[in-house]
């Protein structure tokens, strides 16, 4: 009976006009980031993020705005995937195995119509299933002190690490890079400046912002410069959309399944949309056996990955709001606005601020419904987006970004800073290092730092105390395993490459 | 192979230059056991292990882009950081103009598209970012309306 007094709660918040407003601006917005070759969830709601902040808005509604953006997002991703063969992120790669080989068909609207309905059936049971998962998770949470909260952000560091990257060296360099940023400025604990190497600039320490944007946005403008904008004009015509009713039915059982599934990846710190989109396709593959034409463009395998993504966006919020955990690229970019709106998460924030949380769970299911609406019956006007040209679309990026971060700080060095993080961004993600492990270093850094030198004053500077609960050694554990694990399992687990013409 | 081996080197370098850093941060008498030096130097010596991984085994290299694409890749950056100068002192429209003209061009080398580009994106970025959300910006420096 809590939840559905919590959840009035949450109606009565979410369903004021304006809420409702920003909720449907966010659905349509996002699905247009999402639709939109070369911007994803990630770096879509990132650049927005700067400018959602200097409009005033307050948390509540801030938060409504950003969340609708990202599930619209997700939403969105499988248009391009499905029409033009490119993912607008990692876990849309799976929708196009089967969604692109289907458009080529001849089927591009069933294609669509079909994965929309995963991509809700998905989304809207993982947000039932945060519903019910994240205040008991919350409870569990007050059990955490220091030294179980430093083996978390270890476990999510070494589950991002060891499943989302292909080098475990690399992604332990980039958590190392993002962690070492953090630790410029002013030391939380004795307030004496550390390593700023006597800027004036980086006593403050390095905005997560600047990173994230210069990281995600800028680097996304030098790889079109360097392919020249050509991937993108090759694309399947969209003639009709009807509803293909009996792909639907018979497609039903994969996307609870997948649901389930995604949702479970999504709640894994540090593992997130990506390995829920993989996990789904590749369980469904094997049900299906070789028989099931995996590959060649079958409905069910365009129905996989949508629910597994969709559910693990959803999974994702759930340690993201409880432990202050990101499950993926872009919760950590929405934790980075939970930090600019000056919302700690974690247990507390479910005892002391109830309308942020249910306010955010209502709207997730009114964007749902939204969702649906704007990516089945009105899917064409969308399609027409992916017609902006490369030429127009990056300068404007850019330009966003520039005037975003411009309007946040004020300062041409925060300017100066994104265009080299973007530079960075494009040498690591060449060099197959990937990015998302900076980004949580500099978001966690100094909790981490602040957690474990929190244990040491506790036990007196006895290191045993960090494995001294059976939750910290559990984590300890899932986090070696974590890590590990992957350099075994590569070879059973081979991604499949993408395809090509 | 080379690619990685240098990256890694690089890597190396900056853990050990950041770890020299690190030792020389001054402590306070507010001292706690683990002190505000550890957690960086721990840092830099993970890092630094990586580093010296990636020199021992390194990765296939990844497909550089030719001498070309990088020069237009370092004129891209270039615009970039004369924009984030020129922001302040010289108002939105006209830097905005240039700088998204530039990047469509080495986007899509065509001059007309390009310079129509850099307009209606600096003109229609304005309007939105002024009027519709009602960000402060400065079109052109107050000295150049008379």
């Amino acid at each position: 009976m809590e939840i559905l007094s919590n959840l009035a709660l949450g109606f009565s918040v979410a369903l004021t006009p304006f809420t409702l407003m920003l909720a449907v601006i966010g659905c349509f917005l996002g699905t247009i980031i999402g639709a939109l070759p070369g911007l994803g969830p990630s770096n879509g709601v990132a650049i927005l993020i700067p400018i959602t902040f200097t409009m005033g808005l307050d948390a509540t509604s801030a938060l409504v705005l950003m969340t609708s953006v990202y599930y619209g997002a997700m939403y969105g991703g499988r248009i391009s995937s499905i029409l033009l063969n490119i993912p607008g992120d990692e876990p849309a790669l799976m929708t196009t195995l089967d969604g692109y080989p289907m458009a080529k068909k001849g089927r591009a609207g069933d294609a669509l119509v079909l994965s929309g309905v995963a991509s809700f059936v998905g989304a809207l049971l993982a947000t039932i299933g945060l519903m019910f998962l994240a205040p008991v998770l919350a409870r569990v949470a007050y059990l955490f002190g220091p030294s179980e909260y430093f083996a978390l952000y270890l476990l999510a560091f070494c589950t991002l690490g060891g499943l989302a990257s292909n080098n475990q060296a690399k992604a332990a360099i980039a958590a190392c890079i993002g962690l070492g940023i953090a630790m410029i400025g002013l030391d939380t604990v004795t307030g004496m400046p550390r390593l700023t190497f006597g800027n004036l600039h980086l006593m403050d320490g390095v905005d997560f912002l600047v990173a994230i944007v210069g990281l995600f946005a800028i680097a996304e403008v030098f790889f079109f410069i360097e392919s020249h904008g050509k991937d993108t004009s090759i694309g399947v015509k969209l003639e009709k959309v009807t509803l293909p009713i009996r792909d639907i039915v018979s497609s039903g059982w994969t996307m609870l399944r997948c649901s389930v599934l995604g949702f479970i990846a999504g709640v894994l710190p540090g593992a997130g949309a990506s390995l829920g989109s993989f996990l789904a396709y590749m369980s469904e593959k094997s049900i299906a056996g070789p028989n099931g034409g995996f590959g060649t463009g079958v409905p069910k395998g365009v129905a996989a990955p949508e629910a597994g993504n969709n559910a693990a966006a959803g999974g994702a919020l759930v340690p993201m709001l409880t432990l202050g955990v990101p499950g993926s690229g872009t919760t950590a970019v929405l934790l980075a606005l939970l930090m600019t709106l000056n919302i700690t998460p974690g247990p507390t924030l479910f005892a002391e601020r109830p309308e942020v949380v249910w306010g955010l769970i209502a709207s997730l299911l009114i964007a749902n419904f939204v969702l649906l609406l704007m990516n089945v019956p009105l899917v064409k006007i969308f399609v027409r987006v992916l017609q902006v040209p490369a030429w127009v679309l990056l300068p404007g990026v850019t330009m966003i970004s520039f005037v975003g971060i411009y309007s946040l700080t004020g300062s041409y060095f925060d300017l100066l800073l994104m265009v080299a993080f973007g530079a960075l961004g494009y040498v690591l993600r060449k060099l197959d290092v990937p990015t998302v492990p900076i980004i949580l270093g500099i978001l966690l850094g100094n909790e981490m730092e602040e957690n474990l030198r929190r244990a040491m004053v506790i036990s007196d500077g006895d290191w045993t105390y960090l494995f001294s609960s059976p939750i910290a050694i559990g984590l300890w554990i899932a986090a070696v395993a974590g890590f590990m694990a992957p350099l075994f399992l590569r070879k059973l687990l081979k991604k499949p490459q993408m395809i090509t013409d | 192979m080379a690619s990685d081996r240098i990256f890694g080197l690089v890597v190396v370098l900056v853990a050990l230059a950041y770890i020299a850093g690190a030792m020389q941060i001054q402590t306070s008498f507010m001292a706690d056991p683990v002190g505000s030096k550890s957690f960086p130097i721990l840092i830099g010596c993970i890092a630094t292990i990586c580093g010296l991984y990636m020199l021992v085994r390194p990765d296939p290299d990844p497909e550089w882009p030719d001498l070309k694409t990088v020069g237009s890749l370092a004129v891209a950056v270039v615009v970039l950081v004369a924009y984030a100068y020129a922001l302040k002192p010289l108002g939105f429209l006209i830097p905005t103009a240039i700088a998204a003209a530039i990047l469509s061009y080495q986007i899509s080398p065509r001059p007309l598209p390009a310079v129509l580009t850099g307009a209606g994106l600096s003109a229609g970025l304005f309007v939105v970012f002024k009027y519709a959300l009602g960000l402060g910006l400065v079109a052109v420096p107050k000295g150049w309306l008379v």
